[in-house]
């Protein structure tokens, strides 16, 4: 038995997913509150998850590259594991100052 | 020393915030100030609308300011941002930096303002002077080369 294997998470969680500039404007919303798989590792994940809800979600993650995401209110990575973040945003470069 | 991070609709006044940050003490030799001002070069623009990500901001802007805090020994360190329709001439957005000397205070608003602009999240929309909403103003790659220098 390898005791070190992981436990695969199972179910859903809510989260509140909010978005900004063009990317609020291509979803349709500001933000929502999601039931998302508890098996979604990271910001990809979700990324992926969230392109097969709808063509609203692909036109707004169609070059997923430029699109920025953010946990809990820090920047984060594609790569970067979702944890237990309760609000997750998505919105374009920044271009403030 | 604790950053004053403000997030407003309001404009600022840039003589009250110096007066604020040097009331009562004799000890700052320098304060470097940094303005950004909505600007319109083709004559083309109403305003610029700034939408940004309330509670973010003010924490975004917090965490450069405490990395700019930890590189250089300074005594004051101030960050207001503005949101909503900003009009060409207008203040956008004010950094400064007091220290003894010059130096620190310098490179920490230029610090202030290179991370300010790639990590701060806020978004410009361009309103143009016949009526019509324009696009989202697209980052510059020269923004994150200029953000980047400070890791070298």
């Amino acid at each position: 038995m390898n005791a070190a294997a992981p436990i695969p998470a199972t179910g859903t969680r809510p989260v509140r997913l909010v978005y900004f500039a063009w990317v609020r404007e291509r979803v349709g919303m500001a933000d929502e509150t999601l039931d998302v798989p508890a098996d979604l590792a990271t910001v990809a994940d979700l990324v992926r998850w969230l392109k097969a809800r709808g063509e609203n979600y692909q036109a707004a993650f169609a070059n997923e590259a430029v699109v920025r995401a953010a946990l809990d209110q820090v920047h984060a990575k594609p790569d970067s594991p979702l944890g237990n973040a309760r609000e997750i945003a998505f919105f374009p470069p920044m271009t403030g100052g | 020393m604790t950053p004053l991070i403000r997030i407003q609709r309001e404009d600022f006044s840039l003589q009250d915030e110096i007066d604020a940050l040097a009331a009562g003490r004799a000890d700052i030799g320098a304060v470097v100030s940094f303005i950004g001002l909505c600007r319109d070069e083709a004559g083309t623009l109403a305003a610029l609308e700034l939408e940004h990500y309330p509670g973010m901001a003010e924490a975004e802007i917090g965490r450069v300011a405490a990395e700019a805090a930890a590189r250089w020994p300074l005594i004051g360190l101030v960050a207001i941002h503005r949101y909503g329709l900003i009009r060409p001439g207008e203040q956008i957005v004010l950094v400064l930096a007091a220290s003894v000397h010059r130096r620190a205070a310098f490179e920490a608003a230029d610090f202030m303002m290179d991370y300010l602009k790639t990590r701060a999240p806020f978004w410009k929309r361009e309103h143009r002077a016949d009526g019509t909403l324009g696009g989202w103003v697209e980052a510059k790659a020269d923004d994150d080369d200029a953000a980047e220098r400070w890791n070298r």
